[in-house]
């Protein structure tokens, strides 16, 4: 299954490794890796919980990958968003692209950030020393998915 | 006809619940409609009113405001996403 919306953490190394694993063809593996700050816009940040619409959620990453393999030549893809109460340091989402070269995997990889940023329904409640406050989307999220239509 | 709705993040505190099952009055075709007769009731409600920044899904699937509305649909609205 190349998506997965949960909430326990997942491992890096395992994720990229399935990637390629028995396969020839795989000539490069690009991945990101999300993770929870301890700060934003001026305030100490000392947790976080993502909220989801489930059955929504998995099915607007499915699409996400679905187009990114008809832009793409991919050998494969794996997307992990978590939800729940997460704290500093903790990862929030990862995304694999295997392909034959680099460019390919770079690309997709990026253009799955970026419409995930934007389409699917994930809300993050930030805890702060004045108390707990929903992130407002970001208009720069926007313009970098828009760099793909 | 008969719907269900939900609402989430922000908006579902602003409103102060998750979801509600409604018989709509006729005259409501749209998603716009809908987000309309609901801010009509009032208090809490004004949260989804025009000016807000909104989005909404219809049966699971991101939905503009001209998107029908048809008896069973489950509509969403729910502030634009921040995961990643």
């Amino acid at each position: 299954m190349s998506v997965s919306v949960q909430q326990a953490d997942f491992d890096v190394g395992a994720e990229i490794e399935a990637l390629s694993h028995g396969r020839g063809d795989v000539g490069a593996v690009a991945s990101f890796v999300g993770l929870v700050r301890d700060a934003s816009d001026g305030a100490g940040i000392s947790a976080m919980t993502l909220e989801h619409y489930p059955g929504m959620t998995e099915r607007a990453l499915e699409e996400i990958v679905a187009e990114a393999r008809v832009r793409w030549q991919l050998a494969d893809v794996r997307v992990i968003h978590r939800y729940g109460r997460l704290e500093p340091g903790n990862q929030i989402v990862f995304v694999g692209v295997a392909g034959a070269h680099r460019g390919e995997a770079f690309e997709a990889c990026e253009f799955i950030m970026d419409y995930l940023k934007t389409r699917a329904p994930f809300w993050k409640l930030e805890e702060t020393p004045q108390g707990a406050r929903w992130v407002d989307a970001r208009d720069s999220d926007d313009s970098a998915a828009s760099r793909w239509e | 006809m008969n719907i269900k709705v939900l609402y989430f993040a922000s908006l579902r505190d602003a409103v102060g619940r998750a979801e509600e099952s409604l018989e709509l009055p006729s005259g409501i075709s749209t998603v716009a409609d809908l987000r309309a007769f609901l801010a009509d009731r009032g208090d809490n409600w004004s949260a989804l009113g025009t000016g807000r920044n909104i989005r909404a899904a219809r049966n699971q699937r991101m939905a503009g405001p001209s998107e029908p509305v048809s008896p069973g649909d489950e509509i969403a609205f729910f502030p634009p996403v921040t995961g990643g």
